[in-house]
């Protein structure tokens, strides 16, 4: 059985490199939000993003489709879209699988 | 593509302050704490960005495809992300 944890959170995050690196609460946050956001913005100008060790992040085009809504069965269009994938690199699958 | 090491000269570039090694150490501990979170079974949630979680999978029987032989598949957890609200629209912004 896993072990219950709780939720990590930007907050978490800065708070570690706080205590390990001594920058401020503050710096440390805006650092975290730093690294959303360069890897948001390439994203968004349509570039994939790859961290070795981690994983990488990779947008596909998706065509339009018909679709249903579940609720009323009724078939609509889904237009076409970009959407952000995720593939983890096997170092973390690795961790991930032997984590139990 | 964007790649690890573009990463960190954009965020040196925006902190002069910060040594190039403290740079790489930031981001060093950014990912290795998102990765040993999802090891001891939790998530990770960023806003705006997406969700981090694992999922687990049963074993199964598989094949190896090139002999054609059964093989086990043992159980396992594997990661899982699922992009937030406000990537997902800046995406498709145009």
């Amino acid at each position: 059985m896993m072990r219950s944890v709780g939720t990590l959170t930007r907050a978490d995050l800065a708070e570690t490199i706080n205590r390990r690196m001594g920058f401020s609460r503050a710096e440390s946050l805006a650092l975290v939000e730093e690294i959303l956001g360069k890897m948001g913005d390439a994203m968004a100008e349509g570039q994939n993003v790859k961290i070795s060790g981690f994983g990488s992040f990779v947008l596909r085009d998706k065509k339009e489709r018909i679709g249903r809504n579940p609720k009323t069965g009724v078939e609509a269009a889904i237009t076409p879209r970009r959407v952000m994938t995720f593939r983890a690199s096997q170092k973390l699958k690795d961790r991930i699988s032997e984590g139990e | 593509m964007m790649i690890r090491s573009e990463l960190l000269l954009a965020l040196a570039a925006d902190n002069p302050d910060l040594r190039p090694e403290e740079v790489e150490q930031v981001v060093e501990i950014f990912f290795d704490e998102i990765a040993a979170r999802l090891a001891d079974g939790g998530r990770v949630e960023l806003r705006g960005f997406g969700t981090f979680s694992t999922r687990q999978r049963d074993a199964r029987n598989g094949r190896n495809p090139r002999t054609g032989d059964s093989v086990d598949v043992p159980a396992k957890r594997v990661p899982y992300f699922k992009p937030g609200k406000e990537m997902r629209e800046r995406l498709n912004a145009d």
